[in-house]
């Protein structure tokens, strides 16, 4: 038997490494079942997709054009 | 007919100057190097004038080259660099700064961060998220951009610069960690953020 059960301590440190490395099976599988018992790591983890996401924005992000930026997010 | 003439490919570049520096200062984080490196992006492009055609992408071009001579300065101060981590860093994990209980559960729920993709456009929000990664310790905020901004995997950093896989998973980790701290306090925790 392989044993799933994490702590939201362990599940807090593998929503983190898995942005660096690819996580074993049991990992993973072990993360989705937490997920669907827990109702504080899914926010710990939409804090680190954000954070992901932010990053994305910021590699491409200039200063000198924040205005225009600003521009096309204008209410629609 | 006006006769301003449109700026030469050197005034362009210099134009430009600024904005890589930003990148090669936060990730090299020493300035003689990121200012070696953005020279040497600058002298590269003009000896090379040739090798751009569609000038509306030359900061996209730009920043491919600076992106290289980021990696040579890495590569060539990788002992430094290397050997600096392990001293200048404490030995502290940030996720003992999370309160969890005794059995490993949060005592405090992580705070909502609604949904801030249109802040994702805000200078605000990128000059604070500059600050984080600066705060950073050095050697944890060059592999961070090394991962977000050079976008290279782990195991080619740990081939870059010689470190073990262990050994770039820690500081990653605290970096990430740290990074979430310094958004949270200084950004999401503020009112005015929404």
């Amino acid at each position: 038997m392989i044993p799933l059960n994490r702590t939201c301590t362990q599940v807090s440190a593998l929503l983190i490494a898995r942005e660096d490395r690819q996580l074993p099976w049991t990992d993973r599988l072990a993360l989705r079942l937490h997920m669907t018992l827990c109702a504080t790591c899914p926010r710990f983890e939409r804090q680190i997709l954000t954070m992901g996401n932010a990053m994305k924005h910021w590699r491409n992000y200039d200063a000198s054009e924040s205005k225009s930026a600003d521009n096309r997010h204008e209410p629609k | 007919m006006t006769t301003t003439r449109p700026p030469t490919f050197e005034m362009q570049l210099i134009g430009h100057r600024d904005y890589l520096l930003r990148f090669a200062r936060l990730q090299l984080r020493n300035d003689a190097w990121a200012e070696d490196a953005v020279s040497e992006t600058v002298l590269a492009a003009l000896a090379k004038p040739q090798a751009f055609e569609n000038r509306s992408q030359l900061k996209t071009w730009l920043v491919g080259i600076l992106k290289h001579k980021v990696i040579d300065a890495l590569r060539h101060h990788s002992r430094e660099i290397s050997g600096m981590g392990s001293t200048e860093d404490d030995d502290t994990d940030p996720l003992e700064h999370m309160q969890f209980k005794a059995d490993g559960h949060f005592s405090q729920a992580p705070a909502d961060w609604g949904n801030p993709e249109q802040q994702f456009s805000s200078q605000q929000f990128f000059e604070v998220l500059d600050a984080c990664i600066n705060k950073l310790p050095a050697s944890q905020g060059r592999l961070f951009l090394m991962r977000e901004w050079l976008e290279l995997s782990s195991e080619e950093i740990c081939k870059e610069l010689g470190l073990t896989p262990t050994n770039v998973y820690v500081q990653l980790h605290r970096a990430r960690l740290r990074l979430r701290e310094c958004l949270e306090l200084n950004w999401f925790a503020q009112p005015e953020a929404s």
